[in-house]
């Protein structure tokens, strides 16, 4: 048992249905109580999707536990079928409905439905979402994907984009422009738009596109072994990786690499003077193991950020992220607790957070920036414009969206210079942002974790004018400042923080 | 636009027609969705649901929007060992707990909520409750219910919640009044005054704001409830001995005006006090209703069964904003709560109790009414067909109740028209 506030995924159900509803002819029959039916309001309000997800809930109550849960979910397959004529069907049992055991995949499969019926088994309790979405997506495409005859021309499917994903709509569109740049059609995308009919067909492909590990990978693994389809190992999110990326598919497809760099203006504003202030800031990343892995290559070698921590809340990706995180020198946060997310970034002290919604949050509470790089999506990663994290446009993308939630580089020096300037103050955050920053939330509950934090600083004590000269240094610096002078201190065996130690320990420290 | 007949005379409505009634897919929460504004009435509980990863989901996303500060609420995640045994769970329960009021010093009232998954696997919350009780207490209070999915409807969470909190409360011989049911503070503010203007006290209200706020039950209290989906609460109460007070609900002018003529008659309010308490507020309240909801007038409304209110809301769109309804449905329909709304319900729309979602999309879509009241996951899909919806969620998370906010509930279901209207699409249809 283990308490949880926020959740980072959902439940491996909810992965099933991000599959299902990214595609069409499909159905899924899910054995559930009614209240899992909140499911169907993250795709229409979330996503804002026009159409419900293809879904049908048993909707069983206490009383019909057991009696006749099994006919149930009988009587609701037939009724979706004969509803929705599907060209195929999933079926299986949410979180409860694991629990009575009713068997749904074997019972569907003795009904004799006249579509295929793809039974499947999510552990509600040990896995979650992203799990939930990659096993469905393989199970569907080892039931009706066959060999079939490789296209005329060089052919590449797209694996992995789901509903529900982070930008997935326009990364599509992005690195299907990449591959028709060098010749290369697409043959099939999906989960995202295809149809079971297409699924058939994705042995016609020449080479896969992985585009989410986390949702395609166990598909494309699959495909690798018994369709003796390979494919891509380069997630193409930022301008070097694209790069990788062309050249990785050329040599798959065995066509001359091509990139058109005159649409990447990513690189040229990372190397303008006006971002010299960007340069060393220490950032903290956080998310899905594959954004976060793009995004500190990003971080580090595009715009030039200390990469101060980073982490992912898929557990499935602890592997790749811990090297990669020994790679950059940093330690590896391999957890699913908010809380815990919370404690590092706090005792890092970042001057960025590049996270998830949930960071977001955190970065609000703490006064620290944050752009959002990953999953779990909320209604605002669903903007109306083109927006991908994938190819040359998704870099420019992520320049713009890193960029904004931070102080640009001369108003920077401004509050340095004029501290107690009634506009040009520091709660009143970045001049661009309309005064919506203010680094503490009126109303916060009272701090859990202080008097613990107290106790253990308890020997330093912050004289009066120290914390004074403290407060004029500007709030998305001062967590640093205060971290290290204490450091210091408590190294020296001070007891009392006064200017001095303050700006003995800003010599000490400075790069 | 004088509608607003005051519902007093005998007219049997539709408290006799015959009810729909649907076994199919539910398109609704469950009750742990109850969670998301119980907490914030009660600021010194906090709400520990012990489920699944799912349940966790669902509090997250029906929040909606997240909320910036650490919530007082949370999820026990039943994972594959808690499964495996039972003593297990228990004590992992305990640990748990332990640490919650050990970070969380603030928290008084700690509510067990069960799920679906505790209730299958037969987790006794109850009897935790009461050990936990009595390790914490008595600074903390532990209690339970259910807000699982197979047993409760969405706005049947808080009628569990408060129906728990009932056989704890003080036993009094006390002839007091208990206002029944968590509304917004503002809102609870103003009944409470009109109350006090005519004398009717003392007045004591469930759930109370803080633990140690005095409330005590007894065979002379007398109470009447605020929202029409508190049946389990009316029977504890009634089990204690308390006399309900039946009346139509406080919406619109006419709806607040009946239940408080309940009350005071039942508290021997002289007429002319009990006239001269109202008049302005419900001259000011029909004014609002007037001009809010000119644009429902003459139009048609559809509801899709969400949070039990759909009764008395439908009285108040049908009586008080000249709309017609087409089709009333509802998740329960408790007849010793909502007949005087129903009664009040001029005869014709189909009166539907539970639900087949898909039959009742096929209802819909043939009917096309002006206006579609339902919940989140149908909303848009409707509005993308050309209906014009109203999210019914929103019916419980605004202040909707009596004279001073009968304009602001006719405005939430003018506002879908006036938008649609605004966008210039009707033009295009």
């Amino acid at each position: 048992m283990k308490l949880t506030l926020w959740t980072y995924e959902g439940p491996p159900h909810v992965g099933a249905m991000r599959v299902a509803t990214a595609m069409k002819g499909l159905h899924y029959v899910l054995h559930a109580p009614q209240g899992d039916t909140y499911a169907d309001l993250l795709f229409t309000m979330i996503e804002r999707r026009d159409h419900r997800p293809p879904v049908t809930y048993t909707t069983f109550q206490a009383r019909d536990l057991g009696s006749d849960t099994a006919n149930l979910f009988k009587t609701a397959c037939e009724a979706a079928y004969d509803r929705f004529k599907p060209e195929a069907m999933i079926v299986g049992a949410s979180c409860t409905a694991e629990l009575i055991q009713d068997d749904p995949g074997g019972m569907a499969e003795q009904m004799g439905l006249p579509c295929p019926v793809i039974a499947l088994e999510l552990p509600s309790y040990q896995r979650k979402e992203n799990f939930g979405a990659d096993e469905t997506f393989y199970r569907i495409a080892r039931a009706l994907a066959k060999p079939v005859e490789k296209t005329a021309r060089v052919s590449a499917n797209l694996i992995g984009p789901t509903a529900l994903g982070f930008r997935h709509r326009d990364d599509i569109t992005e690195v299907t422009r990449l591959l028709d740049d060098m010749g290369i059609a697409v043959n099939v995308c999906a989960p995202y738009g295809a149809t079971p009919a297409d699924i058939a067909r994705l042995g016609a492909a020449h080479f896969n596109v992985l585009m989410y590990p986390e949702t395609g990978e166990s598909a494309c693994r699959w495909m690798a072994r018994d369709l003796g389809i390979p494919h891509t190992r380069t997630i193409p999110i930022g301008a070097q990786a694209t790069r990788d990326f062309v050249a990785e598919v050329a040599d798959l497809a065995g066509v001359a690499p091509y990139l058109d760099e005159s649409r990447l203006r990513q690189p040229w504003y990372a190397a303008s003077v006006d971002s010299t202030y960007l340069t060393g800031k220490r950032v903290f990343l956080f998310g899905d193991g594959t954004h976060v892995a793009a995004a500190a290559r990003i971080a580090r070698d595009e715009i030039g950020f200390e990469v101060a921590g980073l982490g992912c809340y898929n557990r499935e990706m602890a592997r790749p992220i811990r090297a990669l995180a020994r790679e950059f020198g940093v330690e590896a946060l391999i957890t699913d607790d908010y809380l815990e997310v919370e404690a590092a970034i706090e005792s890092l002290a970042p001057e960025m957070i590049l996270g998830t919604q949930m960071e977001r949050m955190i970065g609000k509470r703490l006064g620290i920036p944050c752009a959002v790089i990953s999953a779990p999506v909320h209604v605002q990663d669903f903007p109306a414009r083109y927006s991908p994290q994938m190819g040359l446009e998704g870099a420019n993308v992520i320049f713009d969206t890193w960029v904004h939630p931070l102080v640009m580089g001369l108003e920077e020096h401004l509050l340095h210079m004029f501290r107690e300037d009634p506009e040009f103050h520091d709660a009143a955050g970045a001049s661009h942002h309309g005064g919506a920053h203010v680094a503490n939330d009126a109303g916060e509950p009272p701090r859990r974790d202080a008097p613990d934090q107290e106790k253990q600083q308890g020997a330093v004590i912050w004289l009066s004018d120290a914390e004074r000269e403290l407060k004029k240094i500007p709030f998305f610096v001062r967590g640093k400042a205060k971290r290290n002078t204490e450091t210091f201190a408590a190294e020296r065996g001070v007891t009392q923080i006064d200017i001095d130690t303050l700006y003995e320990a800003k010599a000490h420290y400075a790069r | 636009m004088t509608r607003a007949t005051a519902p007093t005379s005998p007219v049997s409505g539709c408290l006799d027609a015959p009810v729909l009634r649907e076994r199919g897919q539910h398109e609704v929460f469950c009750g742990l969705t109850g969670i998301i504004w119980l907490h914030r009435k009660m600021p010194d509980a906090f709400f520990l649901v012990v489920g699944s990863r799912t349940c966790a989901h669902l509090l997250q996303s029906a929040a909606g929007v997240m909320i910036f500060a650490e919530p007082r609420f949370g999820t026990a995640i039943l994972e594959e060992t808690d499964l495996a045994g039972l003593a297990d769970a228990q004590e992992e329960l305990e640990r748990e707990v332990a640490r919650l009021v050990a970070r969380r010093p603030d928290i008084r009232r700690l509510f067990l909520v069960g799920s679906c998954p505790s209730e299958v696997i037969k987790l006794d919350l109850a009897r935790a409750a009461e050990r936990l009780s009595a390790r914490h207490g008595p600074s903390v209070r532990v209690l339970s219910y259910s807000g699982s999915g197979i047993e409760t409807t969405f706005t049947e969470g808080e009628d569990a919640c408060l129906a728990a909190m009932v056989p704890e409360l003080p036993e009094t011989q006390e002839a007091e009044f208990v206002m029944v049911g968590a509304l917004p503070d503002v809102v609870e503010d103003q009944a409470l005054a009109l109350l006090d203007a005519m004398g009717v006290g003392p007045v004591r209200v469930l759930p109370a704001r803080r633990a140690d706020d005095a409330l005590a039950i007894g065979p002379n209290t007398r109470f009447a409830l605020t929202q029409p989906f508190l049946g389990a609460t009316h029977g504890a109460l009634t089990r204690r001995g308390a006399r309900h007070i039946a009346a139509p609900f406080p919406f619109g002018e006419a709806g607040t005006t009946a239940w408080l003529q309940a009350i005071a008659d039942e508290f021997g309010v002289p007429q002319e006090r009990f006239d001269a308490v109202t008049a302005a507020p419900r001259a000011r309240a029909r004014q609002a209703i007037a001009r809010a909801g000119a644009p429902l007038d003459g139009r048609s409304v559809f509801f899709f069964p969400d949070s039990q209110l759909e009764i008395p809301l439908a009285r108040f769109l049908t009586r008080e904003c000249g709309m017609t309804a087409v089709e009333v449905g509802a998740p329960y329909i408790h007849k010793a709560l909502v007949g005087p709304d129903l009664a009040h319900l001029d005869a014709g729309p189909t009166i539907a109790e539970g639900q087949d979602v898909e039959k009742q999309l096929d209802r819909c879509h043939a009917a096309r009414p002006d206006l579609t009241v339902c919940g989140l996951g149908l909303a848009n899909p409707l509005e993308a067909e050309g209906l014009t919806t109203k999210w019914a969620i929103e019916l419980v998370f605004t202040p909707v109740h009596f004279y001073e906010q009968a304009g602001d509930l006719a405005a939430l279901f003018a506002r879908p028209l006036n938008r649609r209207a605004a966008l210039n699409r009707e033009a295009a249809e």
